[in-house]
């Protein structure tokens, strides 16, 4: 089976892009545990995290083939609305300096300062309570990674494409942050933010249609007339809320 | 126990932040998929009160939250 690019492209950039802020946030977190406690809790908590991860993909995969085409599309899409639109809408109200902007330095900061004061309460517990956040971080951000995947990638055949955009995503944050050892707070978080949100706001807006039986002009090359249609009107809406001296959105 | 709840809860806020929002998504689609019901001739009206739906959304929960 050959698959256009027209349908692999949209599907695989979205879940690399995704995947990579995602990856970067659950870094951070990592990494506030491995400072504050050492790189036992932190790895074990993450790689606890991840075979969780896989136990719900092992789990919940073989459930998607029995569930009718019409209605996957139509949940998929619905909750690719609300994820998608979701990121956008935060996107676009930083962009225009209405909420800060994320800092993965702050965070880290702060995440580090959580697990500090912990320390002085409840220090004999403190590598179980370490662990817990490397694993709750690896399982909150996984899942949105597992989500986009399954949600750009089912129903066209294209999970594995999507799965490979993820993986090489996490594998680049991990092996960068490895590498630098401290969060990756120089990522445009906001402009991937922005882009991922009209690409999911536009998967979105084609699920939700075929499932209820919309005939879209040009089939899957719609997808790509929806994301600009989406990145037109975020891009006039930050300059329609922009408060004087806001950032620009990249 | 709490963790679940806590874990439960930041699940829901994976695809619900602004309330509002995720009430005009869901607004606009039962509105498409009425318009597909109603007029299964014409099944690219349902698509279009989706696209035009969720722009106007976005933009409108945008600026309400840019005016607060």
């Amino acid at each position: 089976m050959t698959l256009a690019w027209t349908s692999v492209a949209p599907a695989v950039s979205a879940a690399f892009l995704s995947s990579l802020v995602e990856a970067v946030e659950a870094l951070t977190i990592v990494l506030s545990v491995a400072s504050v406690r050492g790189w036992r809790p932190a790895g074990l908590g993450a790689l606890a995290g991840l075979a969780s991860l896989a136990l719900i993909v092992l789990a919940l995969g073989p459930l998607l083939d029995r569930v009718p085409l019409h209605a996957l599309q139509l949940v998929i899409g619905v909750l690719l609305l609300l994820f998608g639109m979701r990121w956008l809408r935060k996107a676009i109200l930083r962009a225009a300096g209405v909420i800060p902007l994320h800092d993965e330095a702050l965070a880290f900061a702060t995440g580090t300062a959580a697990l500090r004061e912990q320390a002085r309460h409840h220090n004999t517990r403190l590598d179980w309570l370490a662990g817990l956040a490397s694993y709750k971080a690896m399982v909150l951000e996984g899942l949105e990674v597992v989500f986009v995947v399954i949600a750009v990638g089912a129903g066209r055949g294209l999970l594995a494409p999507a799965s490979i955009g993820a993986l090489a995503a996490c594998a680049l944050v991990a092996v960068v942050g490895f590498a630098v050892h401290r969060p990756l707070a120089r990522v445009p978080e906001n402009t991937l933010k922005f882009t991922v949100g009209v690409m999911l706001s536009a998967f979105g807006v084609f699920w939700t249609g075929e499932g209820l039986g919309v005939p879209w002009p040009g089939e899957d090359l719609a997808i790509l007339g929806f994301a600009a249609l989406f990145l037109i009107v975020a891009v006039a809406a930050v300059r329609l809320v922009r408060l004087p001296a806001a950032q620009p959105i990249s | 126990m709490r963790t679940l709840i806590g874990i439960f809860g930041e699940l829901a806020g994976l695809f619900i932040d602004d309330g509002l929002l995720a009430l005009a998504i869901g607004v606009v689609v039962v509105f498409a998929a009425l318009v597909a019901a109603i007029a299964p001739a014409v099944p690219i009206a349902a698509g279009i009160v989706l696209v035009v739906g969720c722009l106007g959304a976005l933009v409108g929960n945008v600026t309400r939250a840019g005016k607060r």
